[in-house]
């Protein structure tokens, strides 16, 4: 299953939220449904209500960033390791 | 009952309290993030509170002990169904449009004594919101988001889309309720939000051709009088307007040949229908402080026909991010954010008196440090 790392800035928002999560998961879509349903509410920090990611969140999975940032439909193998941060925004 | 200042900031929500004449800092919450809107609701003693995060949306949050502790609720979606309306493209006809996102919450008001759940919520682009469970759950208001004209008249203004920012329940009938949307216009239902008329005759924009079309007005900000809910005020974004008739009509009390014209706040006497301040900037075209200074001014006429000459006050203290406070409520509240960096918060009676609430925001130790 995939693993998935995260920017430390959403501990602040999800103090239990662990640095290093496995989750199923075969699209970037399905992992953030799955990590919305282990932290409830966690889902909407990351996609607006369409299921977008937001303008100025990035996943990487492994070395790629996500293409499809309105679906999140990339394809997530079981040895991918999803990195789910903060944009560099205004510098 | 100790007065409470709720102070919303783009680096946290600042609460102070006032016992006797001295007011003093309780708390900060939301450190670092920024709060859009923070209101309570007297009716039930809940705080609330909206962070407009950078990153991760735009979240609601709210209090029963008055800032120490929160629990974040959902905060309002559009349904699968709803466009909203970005630009025109060359050779189109009609605007493009794309499914609505929440894209701020401009507003969080608590609904009339008679609905002690009811909560509204006016955001960006233009959608309200409604719970009735005291936020578990909130709905789009459907018949104001559905009126045909928002497609060709309800755009940004000093942003990208347009937003409800003033919402105004009739203490007498929890059912009418008037609101303010930013570019839209003044907006009045009867009948608890199911159907709503535009309420803009009088008002004048001079960025229409027509500039007394029945939409497309720029209300900033909205106010009912607490003692003579017949009477709004608005500070809107060509003049000051009075109504005394329940927005039936409108009238221009713009100050001529003085700053009372462009800007966001205005307040209202909690007793006297014929009061009220607002903070003026000069002109939209510049957006930039009076003379260098925060200016406050009230209505000159305290009986007869209000209209707003005279009484400025100008606090050189205050920097240029303090003219788009809003001061609200029947005591005093500094209110809607932005203020990155504040110099000084002052309190008022009635604008006669001013007085410096707090010093701790002016950092005079200096510190040296090596290079």
């Amino acid at each position: 299953m995939p693993h998935v790392r995260f920017s430390s800035h959403l501990q602040k928002f999800f103090p239990t939220l662990q640095q290093n999560i496995v989750v199923e998961g075969k699209t970037a879509a399905e992992v953030v449904a799955a990590l919305n349903q282990r932290y409830p509410g966690l889902g909407a920090y990351l996609v607006d209500e369409r299921g977008a990611l937001r303008k100025h969140v990035n996943i990487f999975i492994g070395q790629d960033m996500l293409a499809d940032r309105k679906t999140l439909q990339d394809a997530v193998s079981d040895d991918h390791i999803l990195f789910i941060m903060q944009a560099l925004s205004g510098g | 009952m100790t007065d409470v200042m709720i102070l919303g900031t783009r680096k946290g929500l600042l609460i102070f309290e006032r016992d006797d004449l001295a007011w003093r800092f309780r708390s900060e919450s939301f450190k670092a993030q920024p709060v859009s809107h923070a209101t309570l609701d007297s009716r039930t003693g809940t705080l609330w509170a909206a962070i407009d995060h950078g990153h991760w949306g735009n979240k609601l949050h709210r209090s029963n002990d008055l800032g120490v502790t929160w629990a974040e609720v959902a905060a309002p979606t559009f349904p699968e169904s709803a466009i909203m309306f970005t630009g025109f493209s060359e050779g189109d006809e009609q605007r493009a449009s794309k499914p609505a996102v929440v894209s701020y919450i401009w507003l969080i008001q608590p609904g009339g004594l008679d609905q002690p759940n009811r909560i509204y919520i006016g955001t960006e682009p233009g959608g309200l919101f409604q719970s009735d469970d005291n936020g578990e759950t909130f709905h789009l208001v459907e018949g104001l988001w559905n009126r045909p004209e928002r497609e060709k008249w309800w755009f940004g203004g000093g942003r990208d889309h347009p937003g409800v920012c003033s919402i105004c329940v009739d203490p007498r009938d929890s059912r009418h309720v008037l609101i303010g949307i930013s570019v839209g216009g003044v907006y009045e239902t009867h009948d608890d939000g199911a159907t709503w008329e535009a309420k803009n005759k009088g008002l004048f924009a001079n960025y229409l051709p027509d500039g007394y079309a029945e939409f497309g007005h720029d209300p900033h900000f909205m106010a009912m009088s607490p003692s003579n809910p017949d009477v709004l005020w608005q500070q809107n974004h060509c003049g000051v307007f009075r109504s005394a008739d329940s927005a039936q009509t409108w009238t221009d009390i713009s100050q001529k040949g003085g700053p009372v014209y462009f800007g966001f706040p205005i307040a209202l006497d909690a007793k006297d229908d014929q009061t009220a301040w607002v903070v003026p900037a000069i002109d939209a075209e510049y957006r930039v402080a009076v003379e260098q200074a925060l200016c406050v001014c009230r209505t000159a006429a305290r009986h007869g026909r209000p209209c707003a000459r005279g009484c400025p006050r100008l606090m050189r203290s205050m920097s240029y991010s303090a003219t788009r406070w809003t001061l609200t409520g029947g005591g005093w509240h500094l209110g809607r954010p932005p203020a990155t960096c504040m110099c000084r918060t002052i309190g008022v009676i009635r604008g006669s008196a001013w007085v410096a609430i707090s010093r701790r925001f002016i950092r005079s130790d200096l510190r040296r440090c090596k290079v």
